[in-house]
């Protein structure tokens, strides 16, 4: 990897390679730095771009990356990351995409993720997202994530979008089993003429399966954001969306929200809050000595967390 | 010391105008003031026009002698002005840590954190990470705000109506903490208020009243004669009237 590409790769993840984890980076589309584990390995795929990620039942405490950096402008990409997490792991996967394109042709990464996540397994899964450079091109990432949940499985995803990424299309499909729990946070700030939609498709069909979907977002100068969720309550269980979003300048944001209760134990809850950050707020950290500008990057770094 | 001269505060009502402030001069330097008076009296926007969220139709206001009419919330806050709000304001995301860290203008350690919420009377440990978001309640809420004056230390801190959206149990802890901020601080502290306890651990109390300041004297000249309504005082001011 070169400068641009490792400074791109801080951006994005925190791996470094004294850590001695499973690891795959793919660096304008080759893996340039491959490592597996015992317990972790990683095939590539051999019918189409992409890799095969399969993890043992009972793997405690390991952590995967896999990050993908573009530095070349006019790259683009389509890619498959499938995800074998055996019965009772314990595992942190690290995933991320950093763009640099200086030039004028776009980049994209369409990076399609499918988790198949085993009897009481526990994922984390980390996702940041992140573009930056000087060219008209630009950098667009449309990620597709798949999940099936066995039973008494737990996935917490977070997924973070701060800065440069010109168009996104964030698709999330999950059919959540018995007893299985699901959280995912979704952090985007969109700036400039950004576009950024997100969709949330959640079938709820275990007895006491679960999820949580929790969409903060800061929408700038002339972005637009949509957030479109649904979920489907197929047996008894909990299903709640929250969608949070500060509007500044000439934004705009839009969130359609659906739940269906296809059982009478169902319960189902959507919230949606769509405003501008509250005078009260700027004022209040004003009369802590911080200036107009300050107090409202205080605000928006606090939402974003 | 705080100077205010012929302050005049109007806003538009309707067709009108509304002189809510007329002609207000005085100047505060004890060390801790309450002042009380009426609803619709002018004491809330009295408190806005010192921290600098409001600003006067006419008149000055002085800072040890400097000028500061013209300056915004921002250059008052630095010159030494605490401003603790009547609601005090939620954030999603920011901690409670966070809020002190800012008010205290430095970075601070979690201990040092901890230390200003024990002196409201918080356990420090079971607060100090926790969002200062709709999780917490008004009597929380009014201590962290307590803290992070604390935190600041400037010279002058103005409280608009600390009683005002907590219970009852919240009040009598709220007491304990401005009597103990009685003995500990070091500045000015103008305490807008109604409640007869709170105006107990001042040592002069201002009246405000139809936008005028109708005195402004020891507790004990002018407490009495609110309390003793036969002597044309108010019955407000015992307590029975409780603003929650």
């Amino acid at each position: 990897m070169d400068n641009q590409q490792s400074s791109l790769l801080k951006r994005i993840s925190d791996w470094n390679d004294k850590e001695g984890s499973a690891v795959n980076i793919r660096a304008n589309g080759k893996s340039v730095i491959r490592n597996t584990t015992e317990n972790v390995s990683i095939l590539t795929k051999e019918d189409k771009e992409g890799i095969d990620i399969i993890i043992k039942p009972g793997t405690k405490k390991e952590n995967v990356h896999i990050p993908v950096i573009i530095s070349e402008s006019g790259m683009s990409e389509l890619v498959y990351n499938d995800f074998y997490i055996g019965d009772n792991a314990d595992v942190t996967i690290i995933a991320g995409c950093g763009i640099h394109n200086d030039g004028d042709r776009l980049s994209a990464h369409d990076g399609i993720h499918t988790f198949h996540i085993g009897k009481n397994a526990r994922v984390k899964y980390r996702e940041k997202h992140y573009g930056e450079g000087e060219g008209s091109g630009e950098r667009i990432m449309n990620p597709q994530t798949e999940v099936f949940m066995d039973e008494g499985s737990s996935m917490d995803m977070e997924t973070v979008q701060i800065k440069g990424v010109d168009s996104t299309v964030r698709i999330t499909r999950a059919v959540v089993g018995k007893e299985a729990k699901l959280d995912i946070k979704e952090i985007i700030m969109t700036h400039g003429n950004q576009y950024a939609k997100t969709q949330f498709e959640v079938d709820l069909n275990g007895e006491e399966s679960g999820v949580h979907v929790v969409s903060r977002s800061v929408a700038k100068d002339n972005s637009k954001q949509f957030f479109f969720s649904k979920i489907n309550g197929n047996a008894k269980c909990m299903g709640h969306s929250e969608c949070d979003a500060i509007i500044m300048d000439q934004a705009c944001v839009s969130a359609i929200p659906e739940v269906t209760a296809n059982n009478v134990e169902a319960q189902l809850i959507h919230e949606a809050a769509i405003g501008k950050i509250a005078g009260e707020q700027i004022m209040k950290l004003m009369t802590l000595g911080l200036t107009e500008s300050e107090a409202e990057a205080q605000i928006i770094n606090g939402f974003l967390k | 010391m705080l100077e205010l001269k012929n302050i005049s505060f109007e806003v538009n009502d309707k067709e009108d105008k509304k002189e809510i402030l007329k002609d207000v001069t005085v100047k505060i330097d004890d060390r801790f003031i309450a002042i009380t008076g009426p609803n619709g009296g002018g004491k809330s926007t009295l408190a806005k026009i010192i921290a600098g969220i409001e600003r006067p139709t006419r008149g000055s206001i002085l800072l040890d002698g400097v000028d500061i009419t013209e300056k915004n919330i921002t250059e008052r806050a630095r010159l030494g002005i605490s401003y603790a709000f009547q609601q005090p304001v939620r954030f999603k995301g920011i901690t409670v840590k966070d809020v002190i860290t800012l008010a205290a203008g430095k970075h601070i350690c979690t201990k040092e954190a901890c230390t200003y919420l024990s002196e409201v009377g918080l356990c420090a440990k079971d607060y100090i990470d926790r969002e200062v978001n709709e999780s917490l309640s008004g009597g929380e809420l009014k201590r962290i705000e307590i803290a992070m004056t604390i935190a600041r230390g400037t010279k002058l801190t103005v409280f608009d109506e600390p009683e005002a959206g907590i219970d009852l149990w919240s009040f009598q802890n709220l007491i304990k903490v401005f009597e103990k901020l009685y003995k500990s601080v070091k500045g000015s502290v103008i305490i807008i208020s109604h409640q007869e306890r709170i105006l107990n651990v001042a040592e002069k109390i201002i009246l405000v009243s139809k936008g005028r300041i109708q005195e402004y004297d020891d507790k004990n000249k002018i407490l009495p004669k609110l309390l003793n309504p036969a002597k044309g005082g108010c019955k407000f001011y015992k307590g029975d009237a409780y603003h929650g």
